[in-house]
């Protein structure tokens, strides 16, 4: 049967199970959205910014574990993905992103709007394609698919030039694409799998750090298995959050930069790291020159090149980690390591880091404790990046798997509004908080607009201290409180501004007002937005000073109260 | 020129398209290792190219260099060669001064490397020689005596010795394909 290029893309994205784009159309990609209305099956979320789509993608791609679609035009409209793939890249989103490109005959003529996207996105993408013929399409978009989503995930751009969209040709679909030069390792191997359990039997002090390929492979089940068998306490990375019940006796917290004290003494002691699904990043390492020297490490990770790349380890495992934890388990002593989670106890004791100052003053924290005890840990929580992202992580009891949407690889400002949009979108009928900073939110505020048209009920938290915070508590502790272009003195009235996208707008300036706002906002049939004014310099604690040990730590004297400045 | 750093040899199987040296070099760029030497061509293979890559660095920094090479898509097979089990040639062209009263000795020390002269003219002499890479940079060094105007190298191809077992399951894996 004859078909135009854009119809085969509509069929393919449909064949591979996507209902659901976030975009903006354009000149080189309007053939494709005109032919949207042939496949209403196909719902389009139209995005106020490119990096609204593409972060919008990634929230929804975490929450519904299928890849986030994404379209954009050329040249602007595609750079302004950037920001959102080299996320998805960094934190092993998969992401199949389609951007419209100027006709194939002007391509390398620098024509109105051109830009080499596929060139731009070359390092930040698990792959790319450049598609020159509508007879392409079909296997190229069943190959990006399948790339962005196995293996460790990630995003997938696929250019295709304006009159291939309109191209017309005889088509009919074969589906099983060749990729001689991939195909990830799933299965552990057999022998290094009986050498980590020769390893986790034998040793007195073990401790597990999950990381966000537990998420990514479901491993929910088999992590609380081998945990509870073997009595090994957890401990999470930042993006590994969720993957283990945080009301678990055997939950120990995150470790590094903000973690808390006692999961970095921990690490630290341990005689055996067992990492699932995690890269030893320089969050948690610190100095990886003399970090835990004392352990030996068993590493579990589909990427062979996470292997020995920052830290060397004992035994590596390639594979995806729920299948390696199904291999595992029934070769694991049941365990009960009575001596060291009573030092793990003690560790807590003598390092309460998730305790809050005795203080009248609206503190950030207090914020997440209310949203957390007034949801009881299951909403799905979405942060941008900065001090509220370290408190949400720390204060909000998850216990529900893959409820923290937070941008950990690369730290981008702004996730928090259109990451909560996608999350919502993915979940319709789950709670979806969106902490947001005052810095992060001015940078994507614009998908407001999008909530609404799309009536999403997102409650948004702003943590509103006047302060790009993070930024300006380094330069408190590293250039003698020197605050260059840290505080933001224009700040607009956050209700005002609300209330003008049609949001419900609820303004908090005393503690004693918190409890009462969350519970309006979730009572409240749509979006809100609380905007909470809270202590201006109030810091993240504990806090190991990038590149140092926890010998360097910084804890916070919860015997004074908070300063003031 | 390796400049007596440490170097390995490796060696890739990759989809001949447009956009794969690019990909290549923009990993080996943006991971900061070092090529000292790069050759592409066709393979035995319609739709494969072979690259022969020589990078610095020590073991470790190979290993990675292989994992990510390895990473990329359109990469089918990396191999790592070991110096003692494997043979590798470059191919260099060295236009050297001349003179009636030179060109015989050059002539000489050309047939001791079992290079050719390729190209004669009143001044100068066209020298091809093949070799590994310690043999070209001597025969080059020697020529620097004569006033050498160009050198034009090819970079290193190198193969593994008979046929290993990797080497036999990729080509059963090819022929699958």
């Amino acid at each position: 049967m004859k078909k135009r290029g854009s119809q085969i893309v509509c069929e393919s994205l449909l064949r591979e199970g996507c209902n659901v784009v976030f975009g903006i159309p354009g000149g080189a990609i309007l053939p494709l959205y005109q032919t949207l209305p042939e496949y209403p099956e196909l719902r389009h979320i139209l995005v106020r910014h490119e990096q609204g789509a593409s972060l919008a993608a990634d929230g929804y791609a975490r929450i519904t574990g299928k890849p986030g679609v994404a379209f954009a035009t050329s040249g602007p409209g595609a750079t302004n993905l950037v920001t959102g793939i080299a996320s998805a890249q960094m934190d092993s989103i998969p992401l199949v992103i389609v951007t419209g490109q100027v006709n194939s005959w002007t391509l390398g003529t620098d024509a109105f709007q051109e830009t080499d996207i596929t060139g731009i996105t070359l390092p930040i993408t698990k792959h790319n394609f450049l598609i020159m013929d509508a007879a392409d399409i079909a296997t190229s978009i069943e190959q990006a698919f399948y790339i962005a989503n196995s293996g460790r995930p990630g995003p997938v751009l696929v250019d295709i030039p304006r009159d291939v969209f309109n191209q017309e040709i005889e088509y009919d679909f074969v589906k099983g694409a060749k990729l001689p030069g991939y195909s990830p390792e799933t299965i552990g191997h057999p022998t290094q799998i009986k050498n980590a359990a020769n390893l986790i039997n034998q040793s007195k002090n073990p401790i597990i750090i999950a990381g966000h390929g537990v998420i990514l492979s479901k491993a929910y089940a088999e992590l609380k298995e081998l945990a509870e068998k073997a009595q090994i306490p957890v401990i999470t990375t930042l993006l590994g959050v969720s993957s283990f019940p945080e009301d678990h006796i055997l939950w120990t917290g995150w470790p590094g930069m903000h973690g808390m004290a006692y999961a970095s003494f921990a690490l630290e002691e341990a005689d055996l790291i067992i990492a699932l699904g995690m890269r030893f990043d320089d969050r948690i390492t610190g100095n990886p020159e003399k970090f835990a020297l004392n352990s030996k490490k068993i590493h579990v990770d589909i990427d062979p090149s996470e292997i020995g790349k920052n830290i060397n380890v004992e035994v590596p495992i390639i594979g995806d980690v729920k299948n390696v934890l199904i291999e595992i388990i029934p070769q694991i002593e049941t365990g009960t390591h009575t001596s060291w989670l009573r030092r793990i106890e003690q560790l807590k004791d003598e390092h309460p880091s998730l305790k809050i100052p005795e203080t009248d003053k609206l503190l950030g924290r207090h914020v997440i404790r209310e949203i957390s005890n007034v949801t009881e840990g299951n909403a799905i929580i979405v942060t941008g990046v900065g001090q509220h992202q370290m408190w949400a992580a720390q204060h909000y009891r998850f216990k529900k798997p893959c409820s923290l949407l937070t941008s950990g690889g690369s730290g981008t400002m702004g996730y928090e509004v259109p990451a909560a949009m996608g999350a919502q979108v993915a979940a319709p009928e789950e709670t979806v908080w969106s902490i947001c900073g005052d810095g992060g939110f001015q940078m994507t505020l614009p998908e407001l607009a999008t909530i609404v048209e799309n009536k999403l009920p997102v409650k948004f938290a702003i943590l509103n201290n006047g302060f790009l915070g993070m930024v300006r508590q380094w330069q408190e502790i590293f250039f003698e409180g020197s605050y260059v272009s840290t505080a933001y003195t224009g700040n607009p009235d956050f209700v005002l501004l609300a209330e003008a996208y049609g949001i419900k707008g609820i303004k908090v300036t005393d503690k004693s007002q918190i409890k009462k706002a969350i519970v309006d906002a979730m009572e409240h049939d749509g979006p809100v937005l609380v905007d909470f004014i809270v202590e201006q310099e109030d810091n993240v604690y504990p806090m190991i000073p990038s590149g140092m040990t926890v010998n360097e730590i910084i804890e916070e004297n919860i015997n004074e109260t908070v300063k003031i400045k | 020129m390796s400049y007596g750093k440490e170097t390995h040899t490796i060696t890739a199987v990759v989809e001949d398209r447009p956009g794969v040296l690019n990909r290549i070099c923009s990993m080996f760029r943006r991971r900061g290792y070092n090529i000292s030497s790069l050759a592409v061509g066709k393979s035995e293979s319609f739709g494969l190219s072979r690259m022969t890559f020589v990078v610095e660095g020590d073991f470790k920094t190979v290993e990675m260099v292989s994992k990510n090479l390895n990473k990329l898509i359109e990469v089918i097979k990396v191999f790592v060669l070991s110096k003692e089990h494997s043979i590798s040639r470059e191919l260099a062209l060295v236009r050297v001064n001349s003179n009636v009263d030179t060109r015989s000795e050059i002539m000489q020390i050309v047939g001791i490397f079992r290079g050719k002269i390729v190209d004669v003219s009143r001044d100068t002499l066209l020298v091809e020689v093949t070799g590994d890479e310690n043999k070209v940079d001597s025969l080059v060094d020697l020529l620097t005596t004569f006033g050498v105007q160009e050198v034009m190298r090819t970079g290193t191809v190198a193969m593994s010795r008979g046929i290993s077992f990797e080497d036999r399951n990729y080509k059963e894996k090819i022929n699958n394909h």
